[in-house]
């Protein structure tokens, strides 16, 4: 075979293997749209008529607009307080060396390890030890531990790349160490803490496992009570409102890849 | 900054302080509730006990920590075989376009959260289902596949959960690999297949490994799936802390098999570093 037309082939025969994994890994989420608009309540492949109506059972079970508001409080308060404590994390792992360093960063990166359950179950029994079981505040501050890891990274990369010099300069030229801090170094941090925001923000209203353990019918989040919904019924209501998370996830991930690049954030790409 | 000019510590170190020792007072509550004894019918308990240990050397839960380990490691296999060709694509795209495109299809997933897409799952693997529909449709099956409540279907949406991570650790290691080496391999004369064998396949290693031990850990604490796809016929240990902590309220025994899972996860991730050093000295002999 003449070499050019074995390596087309290879080639071709690369990026079709590369194409079917690529369909293998979003054919649940267009699944999901088709059986979204099925007029049938029975769950049935392909459905035989269509409509909308599984849109407007969702976006008017009571249940569903319950826990979408609780997930919208939860999510703004635990994104925004990882968004703080993060920074300070990553500014602190960054800029400074102390005694009980390490200590305090095992501890506030092992969320990412810690299964959820442990944590979840963790935070139900402190929760219940300090007269708060289930209330927002414990689900709030579970949610801070699990994605503080994202934010203090996504902070951290931005904090590594930032050019010292201009630091420098604005010290040079007489700003106080705060001034530059607010003045220069976090306003070139802005990226990657919107960034992390977030990616903390869609983590954190997605978060199933430890939510369970930590909300009851008054606090729980939108997951919590599609697993509630699933267990009780089997109609395309659920296809319906994971069509619409879909969508709204893949638009802010496309919106935090616009900011931050996706590529430069997981550190992937670019190598020549 | 090396100036003199600094800020001070506090401001930064007393809300880490503050969470990390709210995370920590929680583990240790998990702690302590492992030491007590479960008093049915109660959420109080009783004193100090080590029968919750004890209890996890029966058959029962025996089997399903064995259960756990095997689907991990299946799964773990099965994302790294079909990550590695995307992480691949990722790095060697040379349009910008098709670089962006490939990494949003193969990292969008990672965001959806696991109810989205654990029901996705049960809509393409059930017994009415698009695999089910399509096979039957093709003539391929008389009767449908039974992928619910069996090991098959939760590993299936267990791999596909798992590859965009395992694709973003691959791609990191494939990144890290000079192109001169294979350049230099070709330039030798090793055909295309040799030179990914011979080279590229050995120096991304490291990344292999560390992909796989994460992936493995990672799937130990898997909740949603086997709950959902398994439906209490797939049991893996984060389906029995369920059962135990929030179906029988044996908070002590719950306590002690989430115990378990953390000390599984730990003790398989801290076997990452120093396997890929191991690894990488072998590689330098070479």
């Amino acid at each position: 075979m003449p070499p050019r037309i074995a390596a087309g082939l290879r080639r071709g025969s690369f990026w079709s293997a590369v194409s079917l994994i690529l369909v293998f890994m979003t054919l649940p989420a267009v699944v999901v749209f088709v059986t979204s608009l099925s007029a049938s309540p029975i769950l049935r492949f392909p459905p035989q008529s269509l409509s909308l109506r599984w849109y407007e059972q969702a976006l008017t079970y009571r249940d569903f607009r319950e826990a979408f508001a609780n997930g919208l409080i939860i999510t703004a308060f635990a994104s925004t307080i990882a968004l703080v404590v993060g920074t300070a994390f990553a500014y602190l792992i960054e800029r400074y060396r102390f005694p009980g360093k390490g200590l305090i960063e095992l501890v506030l990166s092992s969320p990412l390890i810690v299964p959820h359950f442990t944590t979840g179950f963790g935070f139900l029994l402190l929760g219940a030890r300090l007269g708060l079981a289930r209330s927002f505040v414990v689900v709030v501050a579970a949610h801070v531990t699990l994605v503080l890891p994202f934010v203090a990274r996504s902070v951290y990369v931005s904090l590594r790349n930032l050019d010292p010099n201009l630091e420098r300069s604005a010290a040079n030229l007489g700003a106080p160490p705060v001034q530059v801090l607010l003045k220069v170094t976090l306003p070139l941090l802005a990226p990657g803490m919107i960034g992390g925001w977030l990616v903390a923000g869609v983590l954190s209203f997605t978060e199933f496992t430890a939510s369970l353990y930590v909300t009851a019918f008054r606090t729980q989040n939108l997951p919590v009570a599609m697993y509630a919904y699933i267990r009780e019924n089997t109609d395309p209501t659920i296809a319906a409102i994971s069509a619409l998370l879909i969508l709204g996830t893949t638009g802010l991930m496309l919106l935090a890849n616009w900011l931050v690049g996706l590529e430069r954030m997981l550190n992937i790409g670019d190598h020549r | 900054m090396a100036d003199k000019a600094r800020l001070p510590l506090a401001p930064f170190l007393v809300p880490c302080v503050v969470l990390a020792v709210v995370f920590a007072a929680a583990l240790g509550e998990v702690l302590g509730y492992s030491f007590r004894t479960f008093i049915p019918g109660s959420l109080d308990v009783g004193g100090f006990t080590l029968e919750n240990f004890a209890r996890i050397g029966k058959p029962i839960y025996a089997r399903v920590l064995r259960d756990t380990f095997w689907l991990s490691f299946l799964t773990a296999l099965f994302t790294l075989l079909l990550s590695y060709p995307v992480a691949f694509a990722i790095v060697r795209a040379r349009r910008p376009w098709l670089r962006g495109l490939l990494i949003v299809l193969a990292i969008t997933p990672m965001f959806t959260g696991e109810i989205v897409r654990t029901y996705s799952w049960m809509l393409v693997l059930g017994t009415n289902g698009f695999v089910n529909a399509l096979l039957g449709g093709l003539g391929l099956i008389a009767a449908p596949i039974q992928f619910m409540y069996r090991s098959i279907g939760v590993v299936i949406a267990l791999v596909q959960f798992s590859m965009p991570v395992m694709i973003v650790i691959l791609a990191t290691a494939l990144t890290h690999i000079d192109v001169d080496y294979e350049k230099a391999a070709a330039n030798l004369g090793a055909p295309p297949s040799r030179v990914f064998l011979a080279v590229t396949l050995p120096l991304s290693v490291p990344g292999i490994v560390s992909g796989f031990i994460v992936i493995f850990a990672w799937t130990m604490s898997a909740f949603s799936t086997p709950q959902l796809i398994g439906g209490g016929k797939v049991l893996m240990i984060s389906n029995m802390v369920y059962l135990q902590g929030l179906s029988s309220f044996n908070f002590p025994f719950a306590a002690v098999l989430s115990l378990v899972a953390l000390v599984a996860a730990l003790g398989t991730l801290s076997l990452a570093a120093p396997l890929t050093k191991a690894i990488e000295r072998r590689a330098a002999l070479h």
